[in-house]
């Protein structure tokens, strides 16, 4: 495929506030100390639509508004592809719990939020945007599902597309089934051409002859496999190290992306 | 520019109609729906629904039996119709099991089977029980990665799950893929199966309708939930194709507007039927038949007409085929894509269903009877909640 551009870049996790600061960590210029996230708000939104937001939601309007704030392109113009292994698990959670009782008393407010395509609704609203909007899983692979998805768009629409990869864990029940460690999400601006705002050259192939990329660092490296979002931090830390890297991330039956990344 | 029509080389369908195109096909034909008073599982509600026979009967076994739950009972079913699973097979001999990308669509997958574990939690403990998996059953991928096994293929691979519009949406995804040279053939469809989520959740939004859904209807007041899977097997067409029925053009967009309430004039919708209509180079004269969103909400039917009367004005025949086969959601867009062919293939428009007295303030020209008449190119249009769009545009190739 041919190349696409970064040009913004959001990330949120534990102790991980935002992109300068993530990069900051992840090239090892600063040290990485887990925290839990901080309070979210959802300030972009209509005060009524506000109300309705989940954890999920917050999180990853947060991630979407950072990597557009240095844009130079139009939000109303950009596409969106949003990649979650699970989508919001609590709401699931409240849904499935309100069936055991007698009347199945499902809110109406969770199941609209039950939706896989949830938090691109509320971006959609939030952006006043009107582009094609996607929402994807591909379980553990769901990032670089998406990122596969955003570079097609941004190829074959010639396409400014906004990819957010998020995860969020779950409660006891469903944790005992599906455990995720900790809530990460990020936002890759991409174009299909460079800008004064670009911080990286992508290309994109797929193999199966490699293995995926690990972090260095135990507590980044927990992260990275504890949360499928997370599978994006070995592409994050080469962007941020400003120069030419080839990442190696898992995707499906034992296949990977190769992501050459280049200032 | 327009897009490289793509040859749709084979399809079924599985919904309330029966098993395979054929049952669909003689249905339409014959003016016989499908839906009945809802009968699943425990659910204690007035309405109808589009219940697909026979799933209780037929459990995943053998390799694969992780992934048994009712909704990728519905996806095995409907790989089994009409040679569709050989056709794929065939096509992994030519092109390579690497070189087959997997798009599914679908709203719930197995949440059904979450639901079941739910009540049979540890009265201590209130754990889930031992033998519920999550990733194999309830996960979004599930049905994706199912699907993938089943066939053995390994090319790209992914579950959209934009609601309503879902497994409209693949057919854009793998057009994208396709042309960035991903894979060379691509298998996509939508399963979704009845569960207590949606009947409950659209219940609790007033959506659900008490009688058989009436699109366009004066007197419509809500949907009928149906369950479907569908698949079809997309190819790069060969210059000397000119035969087959193409994927002409697609056309997605968002509302901006609410996360379950359409835009009141239909704005979106519109984006999206302009968009398939350039993304096709056709005009909208050049369209013979609209199957339409319609899912008999007063205000979905409402929106959707002055979509459609913007783009097309009041002569192009319309219909919803809701009232057959109920809103199979996730599947929808896939079901009336394969209603889209036959309808090219076979001649014919499939009349709306259940429709009695048109409503006077919808414009678009509806289609009551299914009548028999050549058809050249169809568009389908699939709507859903957070105000995702997609259109879609049949036909054979251009000339």
């Amino acid at each position: 495929m041919k190349a696409l551009y970064v040009n913004g870049i959001g990330v949120l996790g534990p102790g991980l506030g935002g992109w300068r600061e993530s990069a900051a960590i992840l090239k090892g210029t600063r040290v990485y100390r887990y925290e839990p996230l901080p309070t979210l708000t959802a300030n972009l939104l209509p005060a009524n639509e506000r109300r309705r937001t989940t954890q999920v939601i917050k999180l990853v309007l947060n991630v979407a508004q950072e990597a557009m704030e240095p844009a130079d392109v139009e939000v109303q113009r950009v596409y969106s592809v949003f990649a979650s292994s699970g989508g919001d698990y609590e709401v699931m959670d409240k849904i499935c719990m309100a069936l055991t009782l007698a009347e199945k008393p499902v809110s109406p407010i969770h199941f609209h939020n039950s939706v896989h395509n949830a938090p691109a609704g509320y971006w959609t609203i939030a952006a006043t945007c009107s582009m094609p909007s996607l929402s994807l899983s591909a379980y553990d692979h769901s990032f670089s599902a998406g990122l596969l998805e955003a570079a097609t768009q941004v190829l074959v629409e010639r396409a400014s597309v906004l990819l957010v990869a998020y995860d969020y864990p779950s409660t006891f029940p469903l944790a005992e089934k599906r455990c995720l460690y900790a809530p990460f999400a990020t936002a890759l601006l991409l174009s299909p051409a460079r800008t004064t705002q670009s911080q990286a050259k992508l290309m994109v192939t797929l193999t199966s002859q490699d293995t995926e990329d690990r972090l260095d660092e135990a507590p980044l490296e927990r992260l990275r496999t504890g949360n499928p979002a997370a599978r994006s931090l070995p592409l994050l830390q080469a962007i941020a190290r400003g120069s030419a890297h080839r990442v190696i991330l898992p995707y499906l039956a034992n296949r990977q992306l190769i992501v050459e990344a280049a200032p | 520019m327009p897009i490289d029509p793509v040859l749709i080389s084979a399809y079924t369908t599985v919904n309330a109609l029966g098993r395979g195109v054929a049952a669909s096909l003689s249905a339409l034909r014959r003016g016989e729906g499908a839906l009945r008073r809802c009968d699943f599982d425990d659910a204690l509600l007035e309405t109808w629904i589009g219940r697909v026979e026979g799933l209780e009967d037929a459990p995943i076994t053998g390799e694969l039996a992780a992934f048994d739950c009712r909704n990728n009972r519905l996806a095995q079913l409907g790989l089994n119709q009409d040679g569709f699973a050989e056709r794929v097979l065939a096509a992994r001999e030519s092109y390579g099991a690497e070189r087959i990308g997997v798009f599914i669509g679908t709203s719930t997958s197995g949440i059904l089977e979450a639901e079941l574990a739910y009540r049979q939690r540890d009265p201590a403990t209130g754990a889930l029980p031992e033998g519920f998996s999550y990733r194999y059953t309830h996960n979004v991928f599930s049905v994706a990665d199912f699907t993938c096994r089943r066939l053995g293929l390994t090319g790209p691979a992914l579950a959209i799950s934009t609601a309503c519009s879902s497994s409209a949406k693949v057919f854009a995804s793998a057009y994208r893929h396709l042309q960035a040279g991903l894979c060379d053939a691509a298998v996509v469809g939508g399963v979704d199966s009845l569960c207590l989520t949606t009947l409950y959740g659209f219940n609790s939004l007033g959506l659900t309708s008490a009688q058989p859904c009436r699109p366009w209807d004066a007197d419509r007041n809500g949907l009928s939930i149906g369950e479907a899977a569908g698949f079809a097997l997309l190819e790069r067409t060969p210059a000397d194709n000119t035969e087959g029925i193409m994927l002409l053009g697609y056309g997605e967009s968002s509302d901006a507007y609410h996360m379950s309430s359409p835009h009141p004039h239909g704005a979106g919708a519109t984006l999206a039927m302009q968009r398939a209509l350039a993304s096709a180079g056709l005009t909208a004269a050049q369209v013979d038949y609209i199957n339409l969103h319609g899912t008999a909400t007063p205000s979905n039917d409402a929106s959707e007409d002055q979509a459609v009367i913007r783009v097309f004005g009041t002569r192009t025949p319309c219909s919803s085929t809701k009232g057959w086969t109920g809103h199979t959601l996730g599947a929808a867009g896939i079901t009336e894509a394969v209603f889209a062919c036959l309808c090219i293939e076979h001649g014919f428009i499939p009349g709306s269903l259940n429709t009695q007295r048109p409503d006077s303030r919808l414009l678009a020209h509806i289609v009551l009877a299914t009548q028999e008449q050549s058809i050249g190119v169809v568009m389908s249009n699939s709507f859903g909640f957070g105000g995702t769009n997609c259109s879609l545009l049949f036909g054979r190739k251009p000339p």
